[in-house]
């Protein structure tokens, strides 16, 4: 369940408690718009994983992730970046990318994996790419990018820049390889990185108890010499506050923070799970009740910044949006065939090359519409 | 008898070898409660309870490392690695150390643990879902590779695997795990490993195949008859090490025409392998070039699988080039 205390290990840190109880005056250092702006942001990922789903269980795409319940870290992390910090993301952190300004068509683009997919159709769905926005290709192999945001973080500090790298891992992915190699080399190191360590409580089905035996996995990143600490991941401000605590640092070259964040994956896995196996309703139930956007929506109220009636028209235009947008990725046919030769290698090497001629030369003749029927 | 999924005989096997020796302990990511996300360990923990069938952290090199310390300790563990793309993080406990813990201790530490992992494409599952790495696996002296391509050979090549005395990789084809079904006895099912099994009997051309890529065969094979009058021989592999070389060349003798036809990129791959022993032992015997046909020499692509996995129209157009070779 999702944890209300913060286990703290640097008290100079943020008190994450400071939007438990609804505050009638504004939360210091925030203006009325910029928290409706989080709050919008929050639905806009919720919306938008509503149409995957909606997408996934039509037919319509292939496989989808959604990050329902974990809307507060990626919005939170967001809005306290820079335009030059990067981000190492997983599977789950795609709200951020429509936090940093890509379009969902041009993400519903990835989910079809059509020719406007910058990345050519080649990855499965949610395994996004926006270089403009320095949201860093990932992989579906759990943990390996961690190190990469390390050795990025040390280049950045070796060429004097003033950016910093925040990557991700799931509960899970704190007992892969690279996570202690990331930490290993980030604390000897000083990089300027923040590790978020978002524990949705589970790894496909298996429980964070039986993932670690430790009394919480910020530890980890004590083991490490990495200032860490836990915080309530579903409360927007708490994340937000403690992620410009940790950039501050990581700037100041104070070197890098863990910050695990408390939350609840209220979704399935993926499109391929089904919870009901391992999880029981009442769990479940719960845990929607500490759901970040509802949360968020009546401290919104409390603040008289925020009601029913903008709520209600909020969610019937984003729901309308996401409509029109992602139709816009639906008939756009597929990538040219030729393109699944190009980008191996800087230059197609002569062996890659016959095997293309030879493809193009005769078996593309040969239309492959309907799969698994015999074109001759 | 009965009439069962590839998936269903993977699971038979599970169940008959832990009934039949308490050493038999079944682990991976998932497993468990969730019965595999494939559930092909389903029941396990039902039946056996939790401490011999069991969902693990998330860390493969953490699920082979303890999977060899059980076998050194006198278990017989079958781990299982949720998609073989995964099977990297745990690449070295399996090169350095379960390959080879026999020969450095002299016999002394032999390793007898199975792992069972899914492969290939054919699920949508792009780059890191859909690997064939089972070229790897032949290239590092100690492992024992197999791949079943039909219900009774997953459940009887298994449990061979298990009752064995050698590490061996047994890569099950994702693809075909419910589509193929097939006769599977009820009783104890033990294949050896080590035979090819012979698919199909042809005269004028062998297809030398394993796993998902064995319907494929079949298929062309049935349009090469239809469209050719072209007799075509499918030698099913099922063991890719150690390697029943004398039914390939046995063939190759009697066909002089040999395809190898793998999913994996064509360079290095199994084929190779395949393409150079005949090459070596049959030579004389060939009437055309022996051919492979395999995936292309790029990472796995999502949109575009249709077209990296060999299907039947790339079997059979290789069929026809063999045929019309002058
Ligand atoms: C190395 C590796 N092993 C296994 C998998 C299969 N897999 C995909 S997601 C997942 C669970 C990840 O859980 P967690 O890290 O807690 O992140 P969450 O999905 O909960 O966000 C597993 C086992 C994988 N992708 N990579």
């Amino acid at each position: 369940m999702v944890t209300k205390t913060p286990k703290m290990t640097d008290p100079k840190m943020t008190d994450p408690k400071i939007t438990e109880k609804p505050n009638p005056a504004l939360p210091s250092g925030y203006s009325g718009q910029q928290l409706v702006d989080l709050y919008k942001g929050m639905a806009l990922i919720r919306a938008f994983d509503e149409r995957q789903l909606k997408l996934q269980r039509s037919g319509r795409i292939g496989f989808c992730v959604v990050s329902t319940g974990e809307e507060a870290v990626q919005v939170g992390v967001a809005a306290a970046l820079e335009k030059q910090d990067w981000i190492f993301p997983t599977y789950r952190q795609h709200g951020m990318i429509l936090q940093r300004g890509v379009s969902v068509t041009d993400m519903a683009n990835q989910l079809y994996g059509n020719a406007n997919d910058r990345c050519l159709g080649r990855q499965m769905p949610v395994h996004y790419s926006f270089k403009e926005i320095n949201y860093v290709s990932l992989s579906s192999v759990i943990g390996t990018h961690l190190s990469h945001a390390v050795g990025a973080a040390m280049a950045a500090q070796y060429k004097g820049d003033d950016a910093v790298m925040v990557t991700f891992i799931g509960d899970g992915g704190t007992s892969s390889n690279d996570f202690h190699a990331a930490l290993t080399f980030a604390g000897v190191q000083k990089a300027p990185v923040v590790f978020y360590i978002v524990n949705n409580h589970y790894a496909i089905s298996h429980p964070v108890e039986e993932q670690c035996a430790a009394e919480s996995l910020h530890l980890k990143g004590v083991g490490y010499g990495i200032p860490s600490i836990k915080i309530d991941g579903n409360d927007l401000l708490a994340v937000h506050q403690a992620t410009q605590e940790a950039l501050n640092r990581a700037r100041a070259g104070e070197g890098p923070t863990l910050i695990e964040c408390d939350t609840y994956r209220m979704g399935p896995h993926s499109s391929s799970d089904d919870p009901t196996r391992y999880r029981d309703a009442a769990e479940q139930e719960a845990a929607n009740k500490a759901c970040p956007i509802g949360r968020f929506e009546k401290q919104l109220e409390s603040w008289g910044l925020w009601d029913d009636t903008q709520d209600k028209a909020l969610w019937t235009e984003l729901e309308q949006t996401m409509v029109d947008d992602t139709n816009l990725s639906e008939n756009v046919g597929e990538p040219t065939w030729e393109s699944l030769f190009d980008d191996v290698y800087a230059e197609v090497p002569p062996a890659l090359a016959r095997q293309r001629d030879e493809f193009m030369a005769r078996e593309s003749q040969f239309p492959r519409e309907n799969e698994g029927e015999f074109p001759l | 008898m009965a009439t069962k999924t590839l998936l269903q005989g993977v699971n038979d096997a599970l169940l008959q070898e832990m009934t039949r020796d308490d050493r038999v302990l079944v682990f991976g990511e998932d497993v468990g409660l969730n019965e595999g996300v494939f559930r092909a360990t389903s029941e396990l923990q039902k039946r056996f309870g939790k401490q011999r069938a069991f969902s693990t952290p998330l860390t493969e090199t953490g699920i082979i490392g303890v999977a060899i310390g059980m076998a050194l300790y006198g278990l017989k563990p079958v781990p299982e690695i949720q998609f073989a793309d995964f099977m990297y993080p745990a690449f070295d406990q399996i090169v350095s150390e379960l390959a080879k813990f026999r020969y450095r201790s002299g016999g002394e530490y032999p390793c007898p643990v199975v792992v069972r992992m899914p492969y290939g494409g054919g699920i949508r599952g792009g780059l890191y879902h859909s690997q064939s790495p089972e070229a790897y696996f032949c290239h590092t002296p100690g492992l024992k590779v197999v791949i079943p391509s039909t219900p009774a050979d997953a459940k009887g090549l298994l449990a061979s695997a298990i009752r064995g005395d050698d590490p061996v990789i047994f890569m099950e084809p994702k693809k075909i795990y419910r589509s193929v079904k097939g006769e599977v006895p009820d009783d104890e099912v033990l294949i050896p490993i080590g035979p090819a099994r012979i698919a199909q009997t042809g005269t004028d051309v062998t297809l030398f195949s394993f796993g998902a890529m064995i319907p494929v065969c079949m298929e062309a094979a049935e349009k090469a008859h239809e469209k050719l009058g072209v007799s075509v021989e499918v030698v099913d592999l099922r063991t890719l090490y150690p390697l029943d070389e004398a039914t390939i060349i046995e063939s190759v003798q009697k066909t002089g025409r040999a395809i190898v036809v793998t999913e994996s990129p064509k360079t290095c791959g199994y084929g190779s392998e395949i393409a150079a022993l005949i090459a070596e032992r049959a030579l004389d015997s060939l009437e055309a070039p022996v051919v492979r046909v395999a995936g292309f020499d790029t990472p796995f692509p999502y949109t575009l699988e249709k077209l990296y996995v060999p299907d039947a129209l790339r079997v059979f157009l290789a069929i026809q080039d063999v045929v019309n070779y002058q």
